[in-house]
């Protein structure tokens, strides 16, 4: 199976249902061959800008160039965009050679070659046997392959997935996420992934695109988005934050986080004075027993034994400080009213100035 | 359900003292079982297997023969009737379907403001029984109706609307389309977006994406409402009768046995046909739907993409709805013109207005309306009571055979009207009743019973569908507090079910209220008269059609409440389910 590689390029896409904005401002640039993930919570404009790629929806504002071609005003069936359907949409009355034959068909590809196409695609989701099915009679992770494979047949530009994942259980998913990975890699397709799950869109994708409220938060790769979240939104939706408020000091070249209670944490670098919220994850901040520079008095409010890691509740600077501590065998674990202090790694937390 | 072992100091019972084999130890629950078993086999399969006998009986002799059968298609009048009878059908399901596919594929194609109206129209021509239209369309469509009239004043020609089997097929597409139009609209309904959207989007679309894939899906809820229409049609008495076509077989087998009597063995022949071809075609329909759950709909899916429609559609859609309205409401209109006419006849109109037939009709017929309301209650009572306990029974308890009352209940739907009539003529004209001193064949507890045993399919539906809804979890959860099977039953379930059981009373009584092929039958005199054949007997001379007309809209008005109270029932149960779980 051959694939030119399209790159994709949206450019200040605007998409409302009726008079409620769906979508705002879209700016986007995926490269060809890249897996590229849609990251955001439920009503964010993920699926809805999947759809408006795929053609499906309202009509929106602005360009969606495929391989350098503005496909926005084109119907569906003239864009040459595969998409994988979060139900699988695999026609009940067709078995699962006529489904996967259909967009040749519709393509007046000649018998011979579909017969040949549909062969290959199906040996190459590993289910060549069960071509004479019909849809009902495989499992979920059979459908969802077949519904894959009748999306790559027809060779596509570009491969949209719609929560691909979302309904199948959580050991087939992901076995599923590194099937689909591999399939992408080996056919070199430009592969466009919604899902709401973080692990998902971390484990398999390039590049993602978090967004919510139909704005794109920020675009970058898993790392950078967990390392150098650029708002809280985006900060507070990638793994676990402490996010505590409070001021940037900057005094004869030394800077300090004053926060809202009083506490101060001192600052490697030099970051800009004003009002500002510091992002802590949990594993960047250590309990000590006993008082030090810049720690911050606490009491262990709750416990939970994570397997690697001990995750304690603590209360702190005025808020409720998640922090982890790495387990090992036979260690005594704080319990619920302890009192401690908190040692950040303000090296590794991130400044987010008032307003971002 | 296993029953446990019994509690041990608890004294012997004289069931228990008897020897097993004398005595089988049933839970209450299953003789509640075996007790409906009993009366659905003495009064649905007992009576229907004594017609199915005496067809291939020599009438003189007993002895086994097909002669029966041949002496009816040797003669001329019947082979007629039983072709006119297939024609009939065929060509109502045919007429039904042209009427109901551009209601179907507006509704759920596009956004159309008058889905209103074709919802109505889904309904309105079940509300009226469809021999009460009859006698109106004649004088809407007839040789000298309305429309005739009009016709020859302005172009000189006549269009035979009403002549012979025309008449029949009219009256019954008009009544029996919503059937399909129900059925096709919930199929294509249940196709979720993401079945089209996938074919978009590999490159289908307009009349191929319908034929590959719109309407492949869609097809098992147009045969089922299809097989349905054409059962009803190819055995219903009422309409032919009263448009005095007799030639087709419902009204052979009512004459035969009426004039020639019950021992008249051609009766018995046509009623194992009616019989045969109502099995059939819901087998035909099962053999197509088989392995056909296409609904496909997803959780926040919801049917196929609607689009707008542009204005020249937007007129034109409008036009064919309001046409098909016109023509399906036209009975109904008719009606109503007769019931307040004076004196219509060679006129488009009536000649003037009157109350009179009303108050005819009211002196007349209160017998009439009490023994409808006395009759239906019963049927209806007691098929809510059997239709819950069959429920509760197939789908809560391990009972052995417990499919079968399911089953032999649901068979009442092969069964016509004049079927179930002449097997109880036969069954139970030796019968009597004590204290009464008649035959149970001509007391009037038989003509409920009948009701009952034609509406238990329904209502057994409605029952199923209610208890399905209820979560096993929380009878189990009862039964953990301590609350025993029956108290479960009492406290937890019936209520829960409440709004079907409900709504399935109120179905079933609204459309006992009107029923007459199996109750034209099983009347002796005119005091046990129900309302639906107070109807036929005012209708059968010129003078009482006024008087008819008004019962007829009394009927509808009976009907129509009936059907507006369930769906309110159905709509506030709905709330109520979902408010309790959101």
């Amino acid at each position: 199976m051959k694939t030119e590689m399209s790159g994709i390029e949206i450019r200040d896409l605007h998409l409302s249902f009726g008079d409620t904005r769906v979508l705002t401002g879209i700016n986007l640039s995926i490269k060809p061959g890249e897996f590229f993930a849609f990251l955001g919570p439920s009503g964010s404009g993920k699926s809805t800008l999947l759809r408006a790629i795929a053609g499906f929806g309202p009509q929106p504002k602005g360009e969606i160039l495929i391989g350098g071609r503005d496909i926005a005003t084109l119907p569906p069936w003239k864009r040459d965009v595969g998409m994988v359907f979060q139900s699988y949409a695999l026609w009940p009355h067709m078995s699962v050679r006529d489904n996967v034959a259909f967009g040749l068909e519709e393509r007046k590809v000649p018998r011979a070659e579909i017969r040949a196409r549909v062969d290959e695609a199906l040996a190459l989701v590993g289910l060549s046997h069960l071509a004479d099915r019909m849809p009902n009679q495989l499992s979920g992770g059979q459908q969802q392959r077949i519904a894959l494979a009748r999306t790559v047949v027809i060779e596509p530009k570009v491969l949209l997935l719609d929560e691909p994942l979302s309904n199948l259980d959580a050991s087939l998913r992901v076995q599923m996420r590194r099937e689909l990975l591999a399939l992408q890699r080996k056919l070199g397709l430009t592969t466009i992934f919604v899902t709401h799950d973080q692990e998902e869109a971390n484990t398999t994708s390039d590049r993602m695109a978090v967004l919510d409220g139909g704005v794109i938060q920020q675009i970058g790769t898993p790392q950078e988005l967990y390392d150098r979240p650029v708002n809280l939104f985006v900060a507070r939706f990638l793994g676990t934050a402490n996010i505590l408020e409070g001021r940037v000091e900057v005094d004869a070249g030394a800077a300090r986080f004053r926060t809202a209670t009083g506490d101060v944490l001192s600052l490697p670098v030099e970051g800009r004075a004003g009002p500002s919220s510091i992002v802590l994850r949990p594993q960047n901040i250590r309990i000590e027993e006993q008082a030090g520079a810049g720690t911050l008095p606490g009491e262990v409010l709750h416990r939970e034994f994570l397997g690697s890691q001990v995750r304690y509740l603590v209360r702190a600077a005025g808020t409720e400080i998640v922090v982890d501590q790495s387990h090992r065998a036979g260690e005594i674990w704080l319990d619920p009213g302890a009192q401690v202090h908190l040692a950040a790694n303000t090296r590794d937390a991130v400044l987010i100035p008032q307003g971002a | 359900m296993t029953q446990g072992p019994q509690p041990s100091g608890r004294p012997m019972s004289l069931a228990d003292r008897l020897p097993a084999f004398l005595f089988p130890r049933l839970s209450p629950i299953a003789l509640v079982g075996l007790f409906i078993a009993i009366i659905l086999v003495g009064f649905l399969i007992y009576p229907v297997l004594q017609v199915i006998a005496v067809a291939f009986q020599n009438p003189v002799t007993g002895a086994l023969t097909l002669e029966n059968f041949g002496d009816f298609f040797n003669s001329s009048l019947f082979r007629q009737s039983f072709f006119n009878s297939f024609y009939v059908s065929a060509l109502s399901v045919i007429v039904a379907t042209v009427i109901a596919l551009p209601l179907a594929y507006i509704t759920t194609r596009f956004n159309f403001s008058g889905s209103i109206l074709i919802q109505s129209l889904g309904f309105i021509p079940l509300i009226m029984p469809p021999f009460v239209g009859a006698v109106a369309m004649q004088l809407i469509f007839g040789r000298n109706g309305t429309i005739n009239l009009l016709l020859r004043d302005h172009f000189g020609i006549t269009i035979p609307f009403m002549e012979g089997l025309n008449g029949v097929i009219l009256v019954q597409s008009i009544h029996y389309f919503p059937f399909i139009l129900i059925n096709l609209s919930a199929s294509l309904r249940n196709i979720d977006r993401s079945m089209e959207e996938a074919a978009q989007n590999l490159g289908a679309h307009g009349l191929r994406l319908f034929r590959r894939i719109v309407f492949p899906l869609a097809t098992p809820g147009y045969v089922a409402g299809a097989a349905l229409v054409f059962i009803k049609v190819f055995d219903d008495l009422g309409t032919p009768l009263l448009l005095n076509v007799n030639n087709m077989l419902a009204p052979q087998a009512y004459l035969r046995i009426t004039s020639v009597g019950l021992n008249d063995p051609m009766g018995y022949v046509i009623s194992v046909i009616l019989v045969a071809f109502s099995i059939l075609s819901l087998w035909a329909s099962f053999l197509v739907m088989r392995g056909k759950d296409y609904a496909t709909v997803q959780k926040g899916g919801g049917g196929l993409a609607k689009r707008d429609l542009a204005l020249r559609e937007k007129i034109l859609a409008y036009g064919v709805v309001l046409f098909i309205l016109l023509i399906v409401l036209s009975p109904h209109i008719g009606l109503l013109l007769l019931s307040f006419g004076t004196i219509w006849s060679f006129a488009p109109l009536p000649d003037g207005y009157t109350l009179a037939n009303y108050v005819r009709m009211w002196e007349g017929s209160q017998q009439y309306v009490m023994n409808t309301l006395l009759y239906a209650g019963i049927a209806a009572t007691l098929d809510v009571i059997i239709g819950t306990a069959i429920a509760y029974i197939v789908l809560r308890t391990g009972i052995a055979g417990r499919k079968w009352l399911d089953y032999m209940a649901t068979a009442a739907l092969a069964v016509p009207g004049v079927v179930l009539g002449i097997g109880y003529l036969r069954t139970f004209q030796n019968v009597d009743v004590p204290l009464v001193g008649k035959p149970l064949a001509s007391w009037w507890v038989i003509i409920a019973i009948a009701l009952m045993i034609r509406r238990l399919p329904y209502a057994l539906r409605a029952c199923m569908a209610a208890l399905q809804q209820v979560s096993l979890a929380l009878e189990e959860a009862a039964e953990s507090l301590g609350a025993g099977k029956f108290r479960t039953i009492r406290r937890i379930v019936v209520p829960l079910m409440a709004g079907g059981i409900l709504a399935g009373f109120v179905t079933s009584f609204a459309t006992a209220a009107v029923e007459l092929s199996a109750t034209i039958m099983l009347v002796s005199n005119d005091r046990d008269s129900p309302l639906a054949y107070g109807i036929y007997l005012f209708m059968q001379t010129p003078s009482g059609r006024g008087a008819g007309a008004a019962l007829g809209v009394l009927a509808v008005v009976i009907v129509a409440l009936g059907t507006v109270l369930s769906q309110i029932i159905i709509e506030r149960d709905k709330k109520l389910r979902t408010a309790g779980r959101e």
